[in-house]
C-alpha cells in the first residue's frame, strides 16, 4: 500500500512532560488504522501535531513523501488532513449548515444554499443521518458527531483522524459509526481512530499502532493481534484482565430513594420521578449515556443539589432503624446528623479536590474543622496523606506538592482514598476510572471491591459497559432522566442495556420534555 | 502557507516551565531590574541630557537621603502595606474588590467626624475606642454592601466596589465642605487641641500606625495559612464547586472575608487620620487602594513578600519625587523613570514561569 504520512523520529515535550519521543510510524492510503495506548501515551498530541494543533519540537512529518510544515488546522486541511476531536467544536446555536460552512476560505463566495447542497451530496454518499437545518444544542451526541465528521469531509480531506469517537456513543451508535467509517473507506480514504478500547480495535480496524507513554511501540495486522496482546503491548507487560465479583452478602437496605425530580436551572427535568433503594454490601452500576441525569442523581443524593418537593432520598444508618431524610441538607448538615457518605465526583479537580493544594490540605478538605476553636488540625491530614501515599502507591514528589501536577490516577488513588478513609456506610463514585490506565483502573475496581466486602453500599456510576457488567451486582439504566431499566448485573447483557439507554427520547432533545 | 515547500520551524515557542525555583525567580527580577536602569539610562541621557548615573544617585537619597526621609518611607510603606494586607484575603478568594480605597475613605471619615464632634466630649481613651470602632464599622460597612449582593445575586463585584469608591469620594467631599465652614480650606482637625491625634512616639506620631501594620503583617500571615477561616478562602478562592462539596457555606465565607477586609481598610482609615495627616480629604486614601492590590497580587499573598513589594514602590514613588525637584524635571518625567522600573519588574513574571526557545534550537539544548 501507499505510504500517505510518515512521522519522522518526532518528539514533542511540554514543560518537563515528555508527550511523544521520537516517534516514527506510518499511515497507508485507504487504511483503518487505530491509534491505541492508554491515557497519557500520548495518542492525542501525535495526531494533534498532524492536524495542525500542535507543532513537533523536532522531527518531520512526510505527506506523500515530501516534508511538510502544518502550523494550523488550515494547512491540515489543504494537505487533505482532517481530524474530529474528542471534545466537539461547535456553536450551539448555529444549524448544522451554518457549522459546516464557518471558517470556509475568505475567497470562497459565502453561499450557504450551495454549502448544504453539497454536505447533502456527502451525507448521502456515505450513508449519514442528518438534518442541515437542525441546530447543534437541540442535537444527541452522536448527532453532533456525524456534524464534525461531516464538517471534515466537505473540506475534502483523504484522511480523517477520529480521537475517541466511541466515548460518548451506546452499542447500537457505535456500530452504525463503524459502518459509516468503512463506507469512507470503501471510498478510499484513510481513517486514523484514537482509542484505548480493544474491543472496538478489533472490531473495525485493519492495523494497530501501539503507544506507550509516549514512545511508539509498533503496529500488528488486526488479524494477527488478540486482546491479550495489544494489552501487553499497551502497558508494557502480562495484565490480569478479569473484574473479579464476589457474591454479595449481608444485603441491608441504606438508601430509599423516591420520586426524585430534579429540574435544572433552564427548565429543564435532568431527573424524572426516580424511584430505587441502594443496598449495603453490592455495587450497585449506574448505565447511562452521559448527561442523563447520572450527576444530578448523584448531586442530590450528597446535598449538592436543588430537588423538587415530593422527592425524598431516606438514608438508613447501622444500627438503627430509623431513616435519616437527606435532602434539604447541606453537605456539611450531613455530615453532623452522623451520615457517613462518601462520594468520588466526575470532576475530581473541580470538585473532589483543590487542585492547587498538596496532598495534606486536601484531606483535610472535609474534616478541616475538627481542629481546635479556630485553628486547623494540621497534623492528622498529614498524616493519613502520608498513609494513602504509601498504601495506594500514589506517585508524588512530596504530600505539599500541588496535586493538579499528578497524573490523572494517582489523583484519583488520593481521591478514592481520602473518601474511604471516611468508613463511609454509602460510597458513591462517578466515572471513578475515567482517563486511567489499565493498572489504576483494576486497583479502584479492586478497592470498591472490597468496600462491598465490608458490607458498605457502593454506586458506581460508569460508561464502559464492559466493566459494568462485569463488575456490579445490579445495573440501574438512566435515559432522559428516568430510570428504563434495573437488571441483575450477572445475567443481563450489554445489548440489553445499550437497549435501555436509548429508551426515552434524550433531554437533549430539547423543550419538547417540557 | 504554500503547500509547505518551505520548511520553517516557528520563529519563537514560549514553553512554560514547571515548579519555577526560587532562585531562578530572583534572578530574573534581578535581570529585570538591570535591563530597567540600561533602559531608563538610555531615556535619561537621550531626553534630558543628564548623566544617567547621577540621576540614580539623587533617586536613592529620595529613601536614604537622611533620616527623615527614611522615617517617611517607613511611614508610607506601613499605609500600603496595612491595605495590601487587608486585600490578601479577597484576593486570594479571587474576589475582585477593587472598592479599598473608598473603605479607607470611609474609615477616615467615621473618624474625623468622630474627632470633631464628640473629641472635647469624652476622656481620651473612650475617644479612641469610639473612633477605632466607628472607622472599622463604616469600611465594613462599606465592603459588605458589594459582598452581600455578590454572594446573594452573583452581581459584579469589580464594578460594585467601583462605583462605592465614587459615593465615598463624594460623601467625603461633602463632609470636608461642612468642616471647614468658612474657611478656606480645611486644616488639621482639632489644631488647638490636638485632641484624637496619635501621641508621638520616639517623636512621631505615625510609629503607632508602624506598630500596628507590623502587628497585622504577623496576624494575616497566620490567619491565612493556620486558621479554618483561611483554608476556608483558599478552597473558595480555588473553586466553589469544591467548597460547596466540602461543606463550606460559600455565601457566608464571601461575605465574611470581605467584610473583615473593608474592616482592615477602614482601620487603615482611621490610622491615616490619627496618625498621618491628622485631617481628612478626598485624597487621604491617596491611591493605596489600587496600588495596594499590586502589592498583594506580587505577593502572591504572603505578608511577608508584601513589605518587600511595599518597600519598592514606595522607594520608586519618592526617588521620582526627588528626582524631579534635584533636576528641575517635570514630574512625568520622573514618572517615567520609575514606571520603566515597575514595568521591567512586572513583566519579569512572564519570563520567570515562561521560557522562549528560537527557531534552530536543538531539542538537546531545550531540554537542558
Amino acid at each position: 500500500m501507499e505510504c500517505a504520512i510518515q512521522f519522522k523520529n518526532v518528539t514533542k515535550t511540554f514543560g518537563q512532560v515528555v508527550a511523544n519521543k521520537d516517534v516514527t510510524m506510518e499511515v497507508y492510503r485507504g487504511e483503518i488504522l487505530s491509534v491505541l495506548g492508554e491515557n497519557g501515551s500520548g495518542k492525542t498530541t501525535l495526531m494533534n501535531m498532524l492536524a495542525g494543533i500542535y507543532y513537533q519540537d523536532s522531527g518531520q512529518i512526510f505527506v506523500d513523501g515530501k516534508p511538510v510544515e502544518i502550523h494550523s488546522p488550515r494547512d491540515a486541511f489543504e494537505l487533505g488532513i482532517g481530524m474530529v476531536h474528542q471534545h466537539f467544536k461547535l456553536v450551539d446555536v448555529f444549524t448544522a449548515t451554518e457549522n459546516i460552512a464557518l471558517g470556509l476560505e475568505k475567497s470562497e463566495r459565502f453561499d450557504l444554499k450551495k454549502v448544504k447542497e453539497r454536505a447533502r451530496e456527502i451525507c448521502d454518499r456515505y450513508h449519514f443521518e442528518l438534518d442541515l437545518d437542525q441546530k447543534v444544542y437541540t442535537m444527541s451526541v452522536s448527532q453532533k458527531q456525524t456534524l464534525e465528521i461531516v464538517k471534515v469531509l466537505y473540506r475534502e480531506v483523504d484522511i480523517l483522524i477520529l480521537d475517541e469517537p466511541t466515548a460518548v456513543l451506546t452499542p447500537q451508535e457505535t456500530e452504525k459509526l463503524f459502518e459509516v467509517i468503512r463506507n469512507m473507506q470503501k471510498d478510499g480514504k484513510a481513517i486514523i481512530i484514537i482509542t484505548h478500547k480493544l474491543q472496538e480495535v478489533l472490531s473495525v480496524s485493519d492495523r494497530v499502532a501501539i503507544l506507550r507513554k509516549g514512545e511508539y511501540v509498533g503496529a500488528v495486522p488486526t488479524s494477527e493481534a488478540s486482546v491479550d496482546l495489544l494489552t501487553e503491548m499497551m502497558v508494557g507487560k502480562k495484565v490480569e484482565l478479569n473484574i473479579e465479583r464476589p457474591e454479595a452478602k449481608n444485603r441491608v437496605k441504606r438508601l430509599d430513594i423516591n420520586h426524585l425530580t430534579v429540574v435544572n436551572s433552564d427548565g429543564i427535568k435532568m431527573l424524572n420521578n426516580v424511584s430505587f433503594d441502594v443496598y449495603g454490601g453490592e455495587i450497585l452500576g449506574i448505565a447511562g449515556v452521559s448527561g442523563n441525569g447520572q450527576k444530578e442523581l448523584l448531586e442530590a443524593i450528597a446535598g449538592l443539589q436543588h430537588t423538587e418537593g415530593g422527592s425524598s432520598v431516606q438514608f438508613f444508618p447501622p444500627f438503627e432503624t430509623d431513616g435519616v431524610e437527606l435532602l434539604g441538607k447541606t453537605p456539611k448538615a450531613i455530615r453532623q446528623a452522623g451520615v457517613h457518605l462518601s462520594f468520588v465526583p466526575e470532576d475530581r479537580l473541580g470538585m473532589g479536590l483543590v487542585g492547587s493544594m498538596g496532598m495534606a490540605d486536601n484531606m483535610m478538605l472535609k474534616s478541616y474543622e475538627s481542629g481546635r476553636l479556630f485553628m486547623l488540625d494540621r497534623k492528622s491530614p498529614k498524616l493519613l496523606a502520608e498513609q494513602i501515599k504509601d498504601s495506594l502507591g500514589v506517585v508524588t514528589p512530596g504530600i505539599s506538592t500541588p496535586v493538579s501536577r499528578l497524573s490523572g490516577g494517582n489523583v484519583q488513588k488520593v481521591l478514592v482514598g481520602r473518601e474511604i478513609a471516611e468508613s463511609p456506610v454509602v460510597l458513591m463514585t462517578a466515572y471513578a476510572v475515567r482517563g486511567l490506565d489499565i493498572n489504576t483502573s483494576y486497583t479502584i475496581y479492586h478497592l470498591l471491591n472490597e468496600q462491598k466486602e465490608k458490607g458498605v453500599a457502593v454506586i458506581y456510576v460508569g460508561e464502559d459497559l464492559d466493566v459494568l457488567l462485569a463488575l456490579c451486582d445490579r445495573i440501574l439504566v438512566l435515559c432522559g432522566g428516568q430510570v428504563t431499566g434495573l437488571l441483575d448485573g450477572r445475567t443481563t447483557t450489554k445489548e440489553e442495556v445499550g437497549r435501555l439507554m436509548t429508551t426515552v427520547n434524550t433531554v437533549t432533545g430539547g423543550s419538547a420534555n417540557e | 502557507m504554500s503547500k509547505g515547500m518551505t520548511v520553517k520551524e516557528p520563529f519563537l515557542r514560549i514553553v512554560k516551565r514547571d515548579g519555577v525555583k526560587r532562585s531562578t525567580r530572583l534572578l530574573t527580577i534581578a535581570i529585570s531590574i538591570f535591563a530597567a536602569l540600561i533602559v531608563d539610562a538610555l531615556f535619561i541621557f537621550l531626553v534630558t541630557g543628564l548623566n544617567p548615573f547621577s540621576v540614580y544617585g539623587v533617586m536613592f537619597q529620595g529613601t536614604f537621603g537622611n533620616r527623615m526621609r527614611f522615617s517617611w518611607a517607613i511611614r508610607d510603606i506601613a499605609g500600603l502595606l496595612l491595605v495590601g494586607i487587608a486585600l490578601a484575603p479577597v484576593f486570594k478568594m479571587k474576589f475582585w474588590n477593587i472598592g479599598a480605597e473608598g473603605q479607607i475613605l470611609m474609615g477616615g471619615l467615621a473618624t474625623a467626624l468622630v474627632m470633631v464632634y464628640v473629641g472635647d466630649k469624652v476622656p481620651t481613651v473612650v475617644l479612641f475606642l469610639v473612633m477605632l470602632v466607628t472607622s472599622i464599622l463604616a469600611g465594613a460597612l462599606w465592603a459588605f454592601l458589594p459582598a452581600f449582593f455578590k454572594a446573594h445575586w452573583k452581581t459584579n463585584e469589580t464594578l460594585f466596589t467601583l462605583m462605592m469608591n465614587y459615593v465615598a469620594t463624594s460623601i467625603v467631599a461633602c463632609a470636608v465642605t461642612i468642616l471647614r465652614g468658612q474657611a478656606s480650606s480645611l486644616g488639621k482637625l482639632n489644631m488647638k487641641t490636638k485632641i484624637g491625634w496619635f501621641p508621638a512616639i520616639f517623636g512621631e506620631r505615625y510609629t503607632i500606625n508602624i506598630l500596628v501594620v507590623l502587628v497585622f503583617t504577623f496576624a494575616m500571615y497566620f490567619y491565612l495559612k493556620y486558621t479554618k477561616q483561611g483554608y476556608e478562602i483558599s478552597v473558595v478562592g480555588e473553586s466553589e464547586n469544591t467548597a460547596r462539596y466540602a461543606g463550606i457555606n460559600v455565601k457566608k465565607v464571601i461575605i465574611r472575608t470581605v467584610t473583615l477586609s473593608g474592616a482592615i481598610c477602614g482601620l487603615c482609615g482611621f490610622l491615616l487620620v490619627c496618625g498621618r495627616d491628622q485631617t481628612i480629604s478626598v485624597s487621604t486614601a491617596g491611591g493605596r487602594g489600587f496600588t495596594a492590590i499590586i502589592v498583594a497580587w506580587l505577593a502572591k499573598f504572603n505578608t511577608f513578600t508584601m513589605v518587600l513589594i511595599s518597600f519598592l514602590l514606595i522607594f520608586l514613588e519618592m526617588g521620582a519625587g526627588e528626582i524631579s525637584s534635584a533636576f528641575g524635571l517635570n514630574d512625568y518625567v520622573a514618572d517615567i523613570i520609575s514606571g520603566v522600573i515597575l514595568f521591567f519588574i512586572l513583566g519579569s513574571e512572564f519570563f520567570a514561569n515562561y521560557k522562549l526557545i528560537f527557531r534552530g534550537k536543538k531539542a538537546k539544548e531545550v531540554q537542558e
